[in-house]
């Protein structure tokens, strides 16, 4: 059985002028991580609400947990567990208590379930007299997802639980998201680290409200259609520039320390540009696409589009 | 060329008992893009802070843009800019009015700000939304205007704490484009961030742990020392071995 089924959901705002999600469909199945990749304004959020029963689809329908989103809204508010993108804790509470209060809310206690936390909790129990509002950015993260796990959800709504967060703190904590993956969770998560994307078991695209592709990580990067350059010279900045105005050049942009390139013609005439430019030293290869690569792709299709039909 | 804009020597601010910055010496030159890493709570907040003239250090010395961060900490105001990580930008103004307070703020007259205000909308593709309060703005071209906003004066130097902190990697890069272009001109940018592979856009890198500057150099210069691939490694080695929890 699929936990979350959507089919066709709409939403606009302002009376209808602003479209937020755009006949969107798609599950994911029980026990799945599904990753919800997209630039900001994309509509990520908006379906976090609507299936967490905080807000009312415009048209189509959508499930959690077997459950029908608007008839059975009380029934899912049982069943589900969810991080918002912004801090939703007391920040007056402390971390103990706001513990106590959320599992209090679900009708059960933290010694019921504290097996699911454990993991999770031991490490800010050295912390659990301090204010919520006083902990760091890792520190509220972990309590968020404490709060969000104490009543057993069967489906976890996460919407970009690890923004401002720092490497050590996001690698433990998709450690977790692993670890409740094997105890049968589903797990919906937005990230905008593409680093995390591949960790999913599958990924969905979304862009201006349209989910463009789903699949998992790989086979996403296998689709993508071009070859892909690494290109790198001492000035960076120059070279950034002259291959963005290259005429054969689809797209070049940084990534990490090199830049990355796909072209319409052959890589002797891009060489041949570049020694024209008096860049002597560069260095160039092929190299394997990443999901960032994919989605920068996307975008910048997306952006074209929308750039000609404004014009 | 060579010029030093940012000088520290055993830099250190405590809270109480807390030493949240421990004697940090490090030079930042004249145009260079300078990434400033660590962990959540190393100290990367309180050392940008005292650059910047908002925090009195406890003891050391620095100076910024050849100003004493303990005596003159209201000439480097009017050096720097500074985007900080929670707020930059008035969401109740327009676009236009946050581009002209901050322009009035930093002393432009009406004549550059007019010009200021056609020059930054032009340049983001703001135009049509010039009359919008920047509240209905997506979030990186929130930050993409906050960060010309921060060098609407042209300072000498600006720092950016945490600038594409949940910007999508598209953004991202356009961000970076204007970091480039800001840089090329001459402004000192100093950098915070979580994205590891924007350390690598930077031309020197430090990584702060627990307090400590526990490494200094070239993104190239510090996988070598490190013998790894990448930043992300780097940093992991130095982060995991943090003693001070990130609180």
């Amino acid at each position: 059985m699929d936990a979350i089924t959507l089919n066709n959901i709409t939403k606009t705002y302002n009376k209808g002028t602003v479209l937020a999600v755009d006949d969107v469909s798609f599950s994911v199945k029980k026990g799945e991580i599904f990753g919800l990749i997209g630039p900001d304004g994309a509509g990520k959020s908006s379906i976090f609400r609507m299936l967490t029963t905080l807000l009312l689809p415009d048209k189509g329908s959508a499930t959690v947990g077997g459950f029908d989103i608007v008839k059975d809204y009380k029934t899912i508010r049982g069943i589900l567990g969810y991080m918002p993108g912004r801090f939703s804790l007391y920040q007056d509470l402390t971390v103990e208590e706001n513990l106590n209060f959320f599992a209090t809310v679900f009708n059960t206690t933290i010694e019921e379930n504290y097996e699911l936390v454990k993991d999770i909790y031991v490490q800010i129990e050295p912390f659990k007299d301090r204010r919520a509002g006083k902990l760091s950015g890792g520190m509220k993260q972990k309590l968020a997802l404490c709060c969000a796990l104490i009543h057993k959800p069967e489906v976890l709504f996460l919407d970009e639980p690890t923004t401002g967060v720092d490497v050590v703190s996001r690698k433990e904590f998709w450690e977790m998201l692993k670890r409740l993956k094997q105890q049968g969770i589903t797990i919906l998560v937005s990230t905008s680290y593409m680093d995390e994307a591949t960790l999913c078991d599958r990924i969905g695209l979304i862009i201006n409200g349209r989910v463009l592709s789903i699949a998992s990580p790989d086979d996403t990067i296998k689709a993508y259609p071009e070859k892909l350059y690494a290109v790198k010279s001492p000035n960076m900045f120059k070279l950034l520039n002259n291959l963005r105005s290259f005429e054969q050049t689809i797209n070049c942009y940084t990534f990490g320390e090199y830049l990355h390139l796909s072209l319409k013609c052959s890589e002797e005439e891009v060489k041949k540009y570049l020694q024209e430019k008096e860049h002597d030293d560069f260095e160039f290869k092929t190299t394997s696409p990443t999901v960032e690569d994919c989605f920068i792709r996307l975008l910048k299709e997306q952006n074209e589009r929308n750039g000609n039909k404004n014009e | 060329m060579n010029e030093t804009v940012i000088k520290t020597n055993k830099l250190t601010k405590r809270f109480g008992d807390f030493v949240a910055v421990d004697e940090i010496s490090f030079e930042v030159h004249k145009g260079e893009i300078f990434g400033f890493l660590g962990a959540n709570g190393a100290g990367k907040t309180t050392a940008m802070r005292m650059l910047c003239g908002l925090s009195i250090p406890t003891s050391g010395e620095a100076t910024v843009a050849g100003y004493d961060v303990f005596t003159q900490p209201e000439k480097i105001k009017e050096n720097i800019g500074y985007m900080s990580q929670k707020f930059s930008l008035y969401e109740d103004l327009t676009v236009l009015e946050n581009i002209q307070f901050y322009g009035g703020i930093y002393g432009l007259s009406d004549k550059e700000i007019k010009e200021k205000s056609d020059e930054l909308t032009h340049k983001l593709g703001l135009h049509k939304e010039a009359k919008k309060l920047v509240r209905s703005l997506p979030l990186g071209w929130k930050q993409k205007l906050s960060f010309l906003v921060s060098i609407v004066h042209t300072p000498k130097i600006v720092f950016l704490d945490e600038p594409t902190g949940g910007v999508d990697p598209y953004m991202r890069r356009e961000f970076w484009d204007l970091i480039y272009e800001g840089a090329d001109k001459g402004i000192t940018i100093f950098v915070t961030t979580h994205y590891l592979d924007e350390a690598e856009y930077c031309n020197r890198v430090t990584i702060m742990v627990d307090g400590k500057i526990e490494a200094l150099d070239s993104p190239a210069g510090l996988r070598k020392k490190f013998g790894v691939a990448t930043i992300d490694e780097v940093f992991y080695k130095l982060a995991r071995e943090a003693k001070r929890s990130a609180d």
